[in-house]
């Protein structure tokens, strides 16, 4: 049920006075689907977002929007529209005019402008908010704004750049639930950049993990979580235990000292490998009963669960559990097949 | 921070001595006979100069107008210019304004001359000589030689605040570089195109050493009027202090005017 590519970007190449950002960059994007832009700072994502909305020239590649190379239109002549970082208000204009800017530009009838300010200044919960001023509003507010001017001209795509960078925990969380919301019920794609893994996960359709200039991973949030390609991806998303390993054969990896059965296959026969495990995927059993042994170094409380560091046989893990252990304990620990993630090792 | 408002006594002692008294000075010249006497004559014998008055207005608004228009888009590519870059270039703006005003004009007076050097380098070319000097085109071109800068740097200074990213919203929804400048960047610097205006055009209005050596006889300025009254042959006090006042009402009028434009565009057009 995969619904038609609507931007498609091949080959992309981008650079700031002879550095080089991205280095042929090709990416899918699925209409109506809200796509996610994840990575550490300057690993390319604000780029390609630019390069979408027409602020940003490629040196070389195409730029398709619905199979149409848009690639040296001006930003005034594409159907997007932008959720800047820092919301770009304009000042010498009030809420209302903001979000009407662009349908003035239009030279839309004032009813109707006024309609449609209207209606999406109540799509994001300002309504009444209309003659106040943008110095007047809050952070939280004035990111609405930012989102209802976006949105008033109806575009195909809304490109959010880190919209939600500037405001404090709670309010980002409400936000990205609103933005999850707005996405649904306006019916088009949006394109969200940011750091934030968490983020990332809870909004997105498809998640896109970049790491210098280079996309690492494409898929759901699950895909990405649970199936990381490579040690960058299982780092950057959430905790992770990462161990090299060695594969004796399909479905039985070796590492920490110990064999494990896992679901992989496909390796070469002692092919050297990476194993991923999450914190919260490793049973804390007594020691005896553990596949591998270690002693709890020390236990942090974290609110839903307890975070152990755990050393065994000059391996650190991390552990992720709801019963908290005491410092200096022995305790067991077993990993079961479903939870061994094995990647073929990064060439760095 | 500074609590000890008698800090400030020593500027009110200033303004009193130098600021305020000479003004009451000169209203009471303006309103009085040699005799001493209260008269309104003073003010309405200025009417013959109507024509000076016109023409200090023309050439003081002809040269605004051109130092806005020629320093509007330079004020944005230097705002817009990378933070080293930007203090060279200001630099080289200023650059004039540290050698002598006096200097400077006479500079013109030799390039414009009949035999001087453009209409040298005019005549290789088999043109003029023309008669630059003592037009009122060369008293404009020294207005705008002199104030330029005073335009340039408040329209800068209100550009730089203005983030690239609002450029880019305004595109963005839709607006191209000539929509992008009338209703962003204008009104977003008006504060500035008012501050500039202020600061060219006031001194031009009055300016008297300008007309003087670029303009010759014939483009007398209310600045070489009141000279005449207190310094040449007319001498007298009290026309003087008329013709004085007179013009400090015309530019309190100009600059309350220029005001209003920038804050309405600044408050918005609603």
């Amino acid at each position: 049920m995969e619904n038609p590519v609507i931007v498609s970007l091949q080959d992309i190449v981008v650079d700031f006075d002879g550095e080089p950002i991205l280095t042929g960059l090709s990416l899918d994007i699925h209409d109506k689907e809200f796509v996610t832009l994840l990575g550490p700072s300057g690993c390319g994502k604000t780029t390609t977002l630019r390069v979408i909305g027409g602020f940003v020239e490629p040196k070389s590649g195409k730029v398709l929007f619905n199979g149409k190379d848009i690639k040296s239109l001006p930003p005034y002549k594409r159907p997007v529209n932008t959720v800047f970082q820092k919301y770009a208000l304009f000042p010498h204009l009030n809420v209302y005019e903001n979000v009407a800017f662009g349908l003035r530009l239009k030279k839309m009838d004032e009813k109707e402008i006024h309609s449609r300010v209207m209606e999406m200044l109540e799509t994001v919960g300002l309504k009444g908010f209309e003659r106040r001023s943008i110095a007047k509003l809050s952070g939280g507010q004035q990111q609405r704004v930012a989102i209802a001017r976006g949105l008033a001209n109806h575009p195909k795509i809304l490109l959010l750049d880190e919209p939600l960078g500037a405001l404090d925990l709670k309010l980002r969380k409400e936000m990205q639930i609103e933005l999850k919301r707005l996405q649904q019920a306006m019916d088009i794609t949006f394109i969200y950049v940011t750091h934030d893994q968490e983020e990332a996960l809870t909004m997105s359709d498809t998640v896109v993990v970049m790491n210098k200039g280079h996309i690492q991973q494409i898929g759901t949030p699950e895909d990405i979580y649970n199936e990381p390609k490579n040690a960058f991806v299982a780092e950057f998303i959430g905790e992770s235990n990462i161990v090299d390993g060695v594969m004796r054969r399909d479905f039985m990896v070796e590492f920490a000292g110990a064999s494990f059965s896992c679901v992989d296959k496909g390796f070469a026969v002692n092919e050297i490998v990476q194993v991923v495990v999450r914190p919260e995927d490793i049973q804390v059993v007594p020691a005896i009963q553990g596949t591998l042994t270690g002693v709890v170094k020390d236990v942090i409380f974290k609110g839903v669960h307890f975070e152990m560091r755990v050393e065994q046989a000059g391996y650190e893990w991390i552990i992720h559990s709801t019963q908290a252990s005491q410092p200096g304990e022995l305790i067991g620990m077993n990993i079961g097949p479903e939870e061994i993630h094995i990647m073929r090792r990064m060439e760095e | 921070m500074l609590k000890n408002k008698s800090l400030a006594y020593p500027y009110l002692v200033w303004m009193a001595i130098f600021i305020a008294a000479p003004l009451l000075i000169v209203v009471y010249f303006a309103f009085t006979t040699a005799e001493g006497k209260f008269t309104l004559n003073n003010l309405t014998g200025i009417a013959p100069y109507t024509a000076v008055f016109a023409r200090s207005l023309l050439l003081a608004g002809a040269a605004t107008i051109i130092c806005l228009v020629m320093a509007y888009p330079v004020s944005y590519f230097l705002s817009r210019m990378r933070a080293n870059k930007q203090h060279i270039m200001l630099m080289l703006v200023m650059l004039p304004m540290w050698m002598n005003f006096l200097l400077r004009t006479y500079a013109w007076m030799t390039l414009l001359e009949k035999n001087g050097i453009i209409n040298k380098i005019l005549g290789f070319f088999g043109i003029g000589p023309l008669q630059m000097i003592n037009t009122a085109g060369a008293v404009i071109l020294g207005m705008v030689y002199n104030y330029l800068p005073y335009m340039i740097l408040p329209l800068y200074t209100a550009m730089v605040k203005i983030d690239d990213s609002l450029i880019e919203a305004a595109q963005d929804l839709g607006a191209g570089t000539w929509r992008t400048l009338t209703r962003v960047l204008i009104p977003m610097s008006a504060p500035g195109i008012a501050t500039g205006i202020t600061m060219v055009f006031v001194p031009s209005v009055s300016t008297f050493i300008i007309s003087r050596m670029l303009g010759g006889g014939g483009n007398m300025l209310i600045g070489d009027l009141i000279e005449l009254q207190f310094l040449g042959n007319s001498l007298n006090y009290n026309v003087g202090s008329a013709m004085s006042l007179l013009l400090m009402v015309v530019v309190l009028l100009c600059m309350s005017l220029t005001n209003t434009m920038g804050d309405e565009d600044v408050e918005g057009v609603i």
